[in-house]
């Protein structure tokens, strides 16, 4: 009998430590939700294989453009400055600006894959651009920055994330969309596209790409959004 | 026999073991937020089939979940949610699934198609109606085996089109399993549905024998 109640405890115990653990904020900023982002965040740089190539899509499955949701923060369309380039710094041999002609110079890659939106949406386009893998090589990225800074001028748009999903074969500086030049309402100039990567991770209107000895965050990851994100 | 064997399999253990009653109430909460985080998530885009090709055939395109059902308060947090009580949903069906595995228990529990049809088939009939008494019952009837299984299966389905959802490229085998990403999410939404009406079900039946309920707190007597 006395080993009954215990056991009855015990389960009531259990219960209820998983009710008050629900019973906290959303944010993930600590606790049990903290916790388990960084835990996630684990699994995912496991299951990412470097290597591993997302699959093209073949042409028919291609999204309509106007159908293909575009994303900004600024008030309105954000317009490139005058004199626009690309500056790549941060722990680098030799910090670089690129102008566009130069970019488009260089060995250029194409693909269409399946982009996952965090809102739970996909949409197909045929991307075109340079490696970003290629460009770390020109600057001479140091390889012990484990993390690259992407920023922009929609409004101080950023995100940053891990060397080896930035330097992945499918993760490019994209300058063309479904064959034509990236239109302002889709990053023009110069915006990141990834297979492997949400949506909010690919930031648009690039300005500048860093290597980083840490991580800085990003304009949805500071409020809450995961890091990794992965797909 | 036969009797002998399943008098001393059963002797001494209750209808509803203290294992089974635990994972049985860890499984309900969890199920419950585990619902309420993905309509949370689902509301941020409440449309099945990629952008441009909306599938044709599910009726309630852009109409997002009532808020009530709805829990994490945003889309980011209710996806920490969701990923998060994933991993104690699926432990706590291992522990489940091990536990009837090791005790036996799978025996009185699941639908084994030769002992069970002809027994599910008789319920059926019972309850339409068409036959005045119910056939002898062990723990379950057929039918309760029939559905206790399947609930486990449309469970694993949840499991591995949540899995293709959270990482379509990583995990891109798996995806053919369900048509790829779109398709994933249509399954792991439908499978919410009957999961549902699984729910909707039980409740029913066990109001209607509410001995079953105090059970599953109690255990029950010895056998």
């Amino acid at each position: 009998m006395p080993n009954r109640i215990t056991r009855r405890q015990f389960a009531a115990t259990v219960v209820t430590g998983a009710l008050l653990a629900t019973w906290q904020t959303a944010r993930a900023q600590s606790g049990f939700l903290h916790w388990m982002e960084r835990w996630n965040e684990r699994v995912e740089r496991f299951v990412f294989g470097s290597e591993r190539l997302a699959a093209e899509v073949p042409p028919g499955e291609t999204t309509p453009t106007e159908d293909f949701p575009s994303y900004f923060i600024s008030d309105t369309v954000p317009v490139a400055p005058a004199g626009w380039a690309l500056k790549v710094g941060g722990l680098v041999a030799r910090p670089t600006t690129f102008s566009l002609e130069q970019l488009q110079q260089m060995p250029r890659t194409d693909m269409r894959v399946r982009h996952h939106c965090v809102e739970g949406w996909s949409a197909v386009a045929a991307w075109h651009g340079v490696r970003l893998r290629d460009v770390a090589d020109i600057v001479g990225a140091d390889p012990q920055a484990p993390y690259v800074e992407f920023r922009s001028f929609d409004a101080g748009y950023w995100s940053s994330w891990d060397r080896a999903s930035a330097l992945h074969k499918q993760t490019i500086l994209a300058y063309g969309m479904n064959g034509l030049p990236l239109s302002p309402d889709h990053g023009a100039p110069l915006r990141l596209y990834a297979a492997v990567k949400l949506g909010y991770k690919m930031v648009k209107y690039l300005t500048e790409v860093n290597f980083l000895p840490e991580r800085t965050g990003g304009y949805w990851e500071d409020q809450g959004y995961e890091w990794f994100a992965g797909v | 026999m036969e009797a002998t064997d399943r008098e001393t399999r059963w002797h001494g253990r209750r209808a509803q073991p203290w294992l089974i009653r635990l994972t049985h109430w860890l499984n309900v909460s969890l199920l419950l937020l585990m619902a309420g985080s993905g309509l949370q998530i689902f509301a941020a885009y409440p449309a099945l089939g990629p952008r441009g090709a909306l599938y044709g055939w599910y009726p309630w395109q852009e109409m997002p979940p009532p808020a009530w059902v709805r829990f994490g308060d945003w889309l980011a947090g209710a996806r920490h949610w969701h990923f998060a009580l994933g991993w104690f949903l699926v432990l706590n069906g291992v522990l489940y699934l091990s536990y009837m595995a090791v005790r036996g228990e799978w025996r009185r529990r699941l639908f084994l198609p030769r002992r069970d049809t002809r027994d599910a088939l008789l319920m059926l009939v019972y309850y339409l109606r068409l036959r005045r008494t119910p056939p002898p019952i062990d723990l379950y009837n057929g039918l309760q085996r029939l559905a206790y299984s399947v609930v486990l299966v449309i469970a694993t389905v949840e499991v591995l089109s949540g899995l293709v959802i959270y990482k379509p490229v990583q995990l891109w085998w798996l995806g053919c399993l369900f048509g790829g990403y779109d398709g994933a999410r249509a399954v792991h939404l439908l499978g919410l549905g009957l999961l549902t009406l699984f729910a909707a079900v039980h409740l029913v039946m066990v109001m209607l024998h509410p001995r079953a309920i105090l059970t599953m707190f109690t255990g029950g007597k010895h056998a």
